[in-house]
């Protein structure tokens, strides 16, 4: 009888940590959110010009719209190349509920968005019912074919997309929302910070629902998941719709912040961008959206005032994520975690210096390089001179061509110096607790 | 007479022109343990397909219950309380072991499709899905993701995902195949213990696995059953020996 109690002793003990651990984690789940709404709110402080309110927005419309594809890429399993259709359908949504003036006077702008939402909604109720048979190449197939269609329709249903202009609005012809009329980009921002905050907690909290869980098992593994008593097609179906919501929602902002909404709003090209995104941030985490969102927003309002070829940068940065970083910028972040974890991520600190400093530096060369070529292939005849990095020089000369090439080159060559360093400090940092006492003994 | 668990009548399967199940008879009794062995190529994961509802059949019935299973898809028939494993390992590698283990439990706790309660409120969930892990001794990697499992650990995670759901007919496809000795015994120990008072069908190669565990044992030969019994009196039934060892020297040489 002696001998079963041990047993017992023995199983049951690694499991209370556990407990311990899962119940604090309760409480610091919370934490998150409390930060990322209070930097919500005092984010306009400090950046206070309507520009960067600009660029905010710009961020937290692209966030909610990454969580919600990221719904069907990371959790689901789903690769859809048409996901700018319910963002761009509840966009078009808003702005006709926004345009018949007698209904929008006596709602308030804040509710507004829920009409797009649950027009994205209807629409991947629609689209899912076929498209969701099946994961994988039919899916992505039917989605891109979808998107066409539904962007192709907008300049054949005028009275819906309005053809190649778009239809615009007047968002403060709403009824006012405790006196506020959203004349003001500030106004607009804490509309759109509002719902960012509700969506995003909407989102994360789905995937802790049984359906939301089944999602990861139907995204793992279809078969077993028919196999524990769900039918994959249905679990599928409902990611499917949630993400047309939240997509939507996005979608309705989008007309509040701008007042006009589009054929870009759903076309391919959209498609494809908030895949980019997405994927950046990482789709592994529930945060890596929101990472992609704000990084690919800063490259594409800030970039882009630099350079006319951000767009190049975006997609050398993206297939570099892509080959090297599958886990994106959070999966890069993430990896840090165990050596964090066990108290020894000081020891990267330096080797990070001593590499990514020439890493950064060949960089900068080589995209000195692109802007030289791109400004002697395309600037007009005559127009020698040139600026990169607050240096005027003349395009046509060799020197400046020598000093880039030379500076990438060196740097570059650095960089490979220092590698096995940082490799070395890597492993050191994330050695496991045996293997660093076998070193020690040995 | 009271029905049998599961019953197959007269089931047959063709790809094309050709027969892979000839018209298969069997009735496995409540809480019985059923082996199914045969060369290989008699088509015993075939059947398996059929009786799961993986592939439609050609004719005949498959009972489970007493109930026909003709035309459902495998979330229906899983739901009328038949679970099985798969011959290779079959899980959710990129979840945790825990998470492996919850989420095959929520369909038998009700939970559906349920998207306004969160898993982790859950004490019934939490407690089932740690009592599980303890059954199959994986209490300790309780958190680490699925796919980096030994894999001896995987097949036992398996297992637990099959019997989780609190089917009451399991079936078990080569449960021990690619395994050391020591594995070996680990594992039927705890397919003993985790089909107590359930119906177990199971498919294996390993005859010390099979006459081990097994109340009664169907030889399958080219998509037949040639005999059905009792462990001792099919090893001493002349035409499974003919059969089966002709069968195995052929595939010897």
């Amino acid at each position: 009888m002696s001998n079963p109690m041990k047993e017992n002793q023995i199983t049951t003990d690694p499991s209370k940590p556990a407990q311990r651990m899962r119940a604090g984690s309760l409480r610091i789940a919370a934490l998150p959110w409390v930060i990322a709404g209070l930097a919500l709110l005092v984010m306009p402080f400090v950046f206070n010009d309507n520009s960067a309110i600009t660029i905010m927005n710009q961020m937290a419309i692209t966030i909610i719209f990454a969580l919600a594809y990221n719904m069907l890429l990371g959790q689901g399993g789903m690769l859809s190349f048409g996901h700018a259709v319910y963002a761009g359908v509840g966009g078009f949504a808003c702005m006709h509920v926004m345009a018949s003036t007698d209904f929008f006077e006596m709602l308030p702008l804040p509710v507004l968005p829920i009409f797009g939402g649950l027009f994205g909604m209807g629409l991947a109720m629609i689209v899912g019912s076929f498209s969701t048979r099946s994961a994988g190449t039919v899916f992505a197939m039917i989605s891109l074919g979808v998107g066409e269609l539904i962007a192709a329709c907008s300049v054949i249903i005028v009275a819906f997309f309005g053809g190649e202009e778009g239809i615009s609005g007047d968002r403060t012809y709403g009824m006012p929302f405790f006196g506020i009329e959203f004349l003001h980009q500030i106004e607009v921002y804490y509309l759109i910070a509002f719902w960012l905050m509700v969506s995003a907690l909407l989102m994360y909290l789905f995937s802790r629902t049984p359906i939301g869980r089944m999602a990861n098992a139907v995204r793992d593994n279809p078969e077993r998941a028919e196999f524990l008593g769900y039918s994959s097609r249905w679990v599928r179906y409902y990611s499917f719709i949630f993400s047309g919501f939240f997509a939507g929602i996005a979608g309705g902002l989008f007309a509040i912040n701008y007042e006009i909404v589009t054929e870009e709003n759903l076309n391919t090209a959209s498609s494809g961008v908030i895949l980019l995104v997405t994927f950046l941030g990482g789709v592994g985490f529930f945060f890596g959206p929101i990472i992609g969102a704000i990084a690919f927003t800063l490259l594409q309002t800030v970039l882009s005032l630099q350079t006319d070829l951000w767009a190049f940068y975006a997609g050398v940065l993206f297939l570099a994520t892509v080959m090297f970083f599958p886990g994106g910028l959070a999966g890069l972040l993430m990896m840090h975690v165990p050596a964090i974890k066990m108290g020894r991520a000081s020891k990267l600190v330096v080797p990070y210096i001593t590499t990514l400093i020439p890493a950064l530096i060949g960089i900068l060369g080589l995209s000195a390089l692109v802007e030289m070529t791109f400004h002697v292939r395309h600037s007009s005849v005559g127009d020698e001179e040139m600026t990169v990095f607050w240096t005027t020089f003349d395009s046509h000369d060799i020197l400046p061509w020598a000093v880039a090439i030379g500076v990438t080159v060196v740097a570059f060559a650095v960089m490979r110096m220092m590698l096995p360093t940082l490799r070395a400090a890597w492993a050191d940092a994330n050695a496991t607790k045996a293997n660093t006492s076998n070193g020690g003994a040995a | 007479m009271t029905t049998a668990a599961l019953e197959l009548r007269n089931l047959q399967k063709s790809f094309g022109k050709t027969e892979i199940i000839r018209g298969v008879n069997l009735a496995v009794g409540k809480s019985e343990r059923h082996a199914i062995i045969g060369p290989n190529g008699a088509g015993k994961s075939t059947l398996f397909n059929l009786i799961t509802g993986r592939f439609p059949q050609t004719a005949g019935e498959v009972l489970l219950h007493g109930q026909n299973l003709a035309g459902k898809a495998p979330f229906e028939i899983n739901r009328m309380g038949l679970s099985r494993s798969f011959q290779i390992t079959n899980i959710f590698p990129k979840m945790s072991v825990f998470e492996n283990v919850r989420c095959s439990l929520l369909w038998s706790m009700g939970y559906k499709y349920n998207f306004w309660s969160m898993v982790g409120r859950s004490r019934a969930l939490t407690e089932g899905a740690e009592q599980i892990l303890e059954q199959i001794n994986l209490t300790n990697r309780r958190d680490l993701p699925a796919g980096t499992l030994s894999y001896a650990e995987q097949r036992a995670l398996e297992i637990g995902i099959t019997i989780a759901g609190g089917a009451d007919v399991i079936m078990l496809d080569e449960p021990t195949a690619g395994m050391s000795h020591s594995e070996t015994d680990y594992i039927v120990e705890l397919i003993r213990t985790v089909t107590e008072g359930k119906t177990l069908i199971m498919v294996e190669h390993d005859m010390g696995v099979v006459f081990g565990l097994a109340d009664r044992i169907s030889v399958l030969v080219y998509g037949e059953l040639i005999a059905t019994g009792r462990p001792e009196d099919v090893r001493g039934d002349p035409k499974v020996q003919e059969a089966y060892l002709g069968a195995a020297l052929e595939a010897e040489h």
